[in-house]
C-alpha cells in the first residue's frame, strides 16, 4: 500500500451533466449485463404474452387487434415499473444513493441516467414485441408501426418515472413489488382494455379521464385505426409525454441530499 | 508527521484565519433525529492534515457527527464548518471523501467498474479519461484489491467490500476524508496496512482524516482524539495528553476513567436535583 499525490481533477458541481447523465446509464446497464436472467424475462415475456394472447382469440382476429396493439404500450410500462422501482430502491437501502449525492452529481443527472438506460432497453423490448406482433402474429395496424413503437417508448418512460417516484414510499422489495398492483392495477382496468371507458360508471369515466394509461391505450387505438396521425393522437402522446415528465420531477423531489 | 503548514490555505477572502488550522470547526452543534437530541451543543475543532479519532460506545452520536459533517445529516443547527464552508456546500461535494460504516458500493458491479462509475461522477466527461483510469488504479492499488479488481463486489468478503467502499472515497485526492469504522472486520494484518495508509495520506498528500472507531488500540494511532459519549464531547486532546490527564497507561483505560467521571457527575447531578 503506498500513496502518491495526483493532480486533483476539475470537479464543476452544475445542476444537469450530460457527462455525469450518461456515466450513470451506463452504469445501471452494466449492472444488468451482470444480470442476464433479468434482461431475458425483461425482453421475452412480453413477446411469450402476446403468442399466448393471439392463440387465445385464435378464432377472432378483430380482438387480438385491439387488445394485442393496447398491450404493445402496457407491457413497457409495467415492466419498467417494476425494474425502476426495485433498482432505486436498492440504491436507496445500499447507501450508494447517499453516497452519490454527497458527490457532485445532480440530482437530474441521476434520474436522467435511469431514464436513459431503461428507456434504451424499452426500445430493444417494444421492437421486439411489436415486430413480432405485426409480422409472425399478423396485428392488423392500419397506421404506422413507428407510431406504435413511439408510443410503446412514452409508455416506458411513463413507468420508469413511477417506478422511481414510488420507491421513496417502499421500505423493502416486498412493499416496492406491492406498489404494483397499487399503481398499475387500477390504471390497467380503466384504460378501456376490457370494456370502453364511455361504458363505465361516469365516476370511474372521469377518473380514467385523468390516468395517464387511458391516454396510452388511446394512442394505440388511434394508430391501430388511423393511416395519419390524428389530433387525438397527438394529444395522447403529449399527454402520456407530459404526465412522465411531471412524475420524473416529482421523484427527483423524493431524492433528498440531507436525511435524518 | 504533523504536517498542516503543508496544506494550501482556503480559497475565499471570507475564510477566515481559523480554517486555514481547522478542517472542521463546530460550535453550539446540535442533531435532533426524530424526538431525539442525538448531538448536544458540541464545540470541538479536526485540525488539518492530521488524524483525529472519533471514539465512544455505539450509539453514542459518532455516526451522527460524521454524517453532518459530510453534509447528509437533516436537522443540523449550530455552526459547522468544514473546509471553510458551512457544511453541505456544493463545493464540498468534491473535497469531502465519506465511507459509510456499511460499505455502499453496488454489488453487482466489479470492483473496477464500481470505481470507474464513481470516478466518471467526480470527475466527468471523456477529456479526463486517461487521468481517471489513473486514478482509479491507483485507488485499488491503495487499499491492496489490485488483483480483485475484475471481481464482481457482491462475491467479495465482507472486509473486502468495505475496502472498496474505502477506496471510492479516495478517488479525487479529497482533502478531508470521514471514515466511519473503516478497520470493523478486518484482519490485523490489513489493520495495520490501512493504518499506514491513513499516515501515508496525512502526511505525503496533507489530508485530513476523521476516522470513527471503537477499537481502542487504534486510538492510539491517531494525533488527536475526539471522545464522545451520549451525544456530547467528552474530551478533546492528543492521545497523549489525555493518558497524563488521568494518570493512565493507555488510551482506554483514561476513556474508562473520563466515563466514570462523566457518570458520577451526571449522578450528583440528579440527586443534587
Amino acid at each position: 500500500m503506498s500513496t502518491t499525490t495526483p493532480a486533483p481533477g476539475p470537479a464543476p458541481t452544475g445542476t444537469f451533466s450530460a457527462a455525469r447523465t450518461t456515466a450513470t446509464a451506463a452504469r445501471v446497464l452494466r449492472q444488468l449485463r451482470h444480470d442476464p436472467r433479468t434482461i431475458a424475462l425483461m425482453l421475452l415475456v412480453p413477446c411469450l404474452m402476446l403468442v399466448l394472447l393471439r392463440y387465445v382469440f385464435d378464432a377472432s382476429p378483430r380482438t387480438f387487434d385491439n387488445i394485442g396493439a393496447s398491450l404493445l404500450g402496457v407491457f413497457p410500462l409495467i415492466t419498467m415499473f417494476l425494474v425502476t422501482s426495485i433498482a432505486t430502491l436498492r440504491e436507496r437501502t445500499s447507501g450508494t444513493l447517499e453516497r452519490l449525492l454527497a458527490m457532485p452529481l445532480g440530482k437530474a443527472d441521476l434520474i436522467a441516467g435511469y431514464a436513459l438506460a431503461f428507456g434504451a432497453l424499452a426500445v430493444v423490448q417494444s421492437v421486439l414485441a411489436t415486430g413480432l406482433a405485426l409480422w409472425p402474429l399478423g396485428l392488423d395496424v392500419t397506421g404506422s408501426p413507428w407510431l406504435l413503437l413511439l408510443v410503446a417508448l412514452l409508455d416506458a418512460l411513463l413507468g420508469t418515472a413511477l417506478g422511481l417516484f414510488v420507491s421513496a414510499f417502499a421500505a423493502s422489495e416486498f412493499q416496492a413489488v406491492q406498489f404494483m398492483p397499487a399503481v398499475i392495477f387500477p390504471q390497467l382496468l380503466l384504460c378501456g382494455l376490457f370494456t370502453p371507458r364511455s361504458d363505465m360508471h361516469p365516476v370511474l369515466t372521469a377518473v380514467s379521464d385523468v390516468l395517464p394509461m387511458s391516454y396510452a391505450v388511446d394512442g394505440m387505438d388511434e394508430v391501430l385505426l388511423h393511416t395519419d396521425m390524428t389530433a387525438t393522437f397527438v394529444r395522447d402522446v403529449a399527454i402520456v409525454a407530459g404526465c412522465a415528465l411531471l412524475v420524473l420531477g416529482l421523484g427527483a423531489a423524493t431524492l433528498r441530499r440531507r436525511t435524518e | 508527521m504533523m504536517n498542516s503548514e503543508s496544506d494550501p490555505p482556503v480559497p475565499g477572502p471570507a475564510a477566515p484565519a481559523v480554517h486555514a488550522v481547522h478542517a472542521v470547526h463546530a460550535e453550539a452543534l446540535t442533531v435532533v433525529r426524530g424526538p431525539r437530541t442525538v448531538l448536544h451543543d458540541l464545540r470541538f475543532t479536526v485540525p488539518r492534515g492530521q488524524i483525529t479519532g472519533l471514539l465512544g460506545p455505539s450509539g453514542c452520536g459518532k455516526s451522527t457527527l460524521m454524517r453532518s459533517v459530510v453534509g447528509t445529516q437533516a436537522k443540523v443547527t449550530g455552526t459547522l464548518n468544514v473546509l471553510g464552508h458551512p457544511a453541505g456546500h456544493p463545493v464540498l461535494r468534491s473535497r469531502v471523501g465519506y465511507v459509510t460504516q456499511a460499505p455502499s458500493v453496488y454489488d453487482d458491479l466489479t470492483v473496477r467498474q464500481n470505481l470507474d462509475y464513481f470516478a466518471a461522477i467526480l470527475d466527468p466527461g471523456r477529456a479526463a479519461a486517461r487521468r481517471r483510469s489513473d486514478h482509479v488504479a491507483q485507488a485499488i492499488a491503495d487499499v491492496g484489491l489490485t488483483s480483485h479488481a475484475g471481481a464482481l463486489a457482491g462475491n467479495l468478503s465482507g472486509g473486502q467490500r468495505s475496502r472498496v467502499s474505502l477506496a471510492v472515497a479516495l478517488l479525487g485526492a479529497p482533502e478531508l476524508l470521514v471514515l466511519d469504522e473503516p478497520t470493523v472486520g478486518l484482519d490485523p494484518v490489513l489493520r495495520r496496512d490501512l493504518w499506514n495508509l491513513f499516515h501515508d495520506l496525512a502526511a505525503t498528500r496533507g489530508t485530513t482524516l476523521l476516522v470513527s472507531s471503537h477499537v481502542m488500540d487504534e486510538a492510539e494511532r491517531c494525533h488527536r482524539l475526539l471522545l464522545m459519549r451520549e451525544g456530547g464531547i467528552l474530551a478533546d486532546d492528543t492521545p497523549e495528553a489525555l493518558r497524563a490527564r488521568t494518570g493512565t497507561d493507555t488510551v482506554e483505560a483514561a476513556f474508562l476513567h473520563l466515563v466514570d467521571q462523566a457518570a458520577t457527575a451526571d449522578r450528583t447531578k440528579e440527586t443534587t436535583r
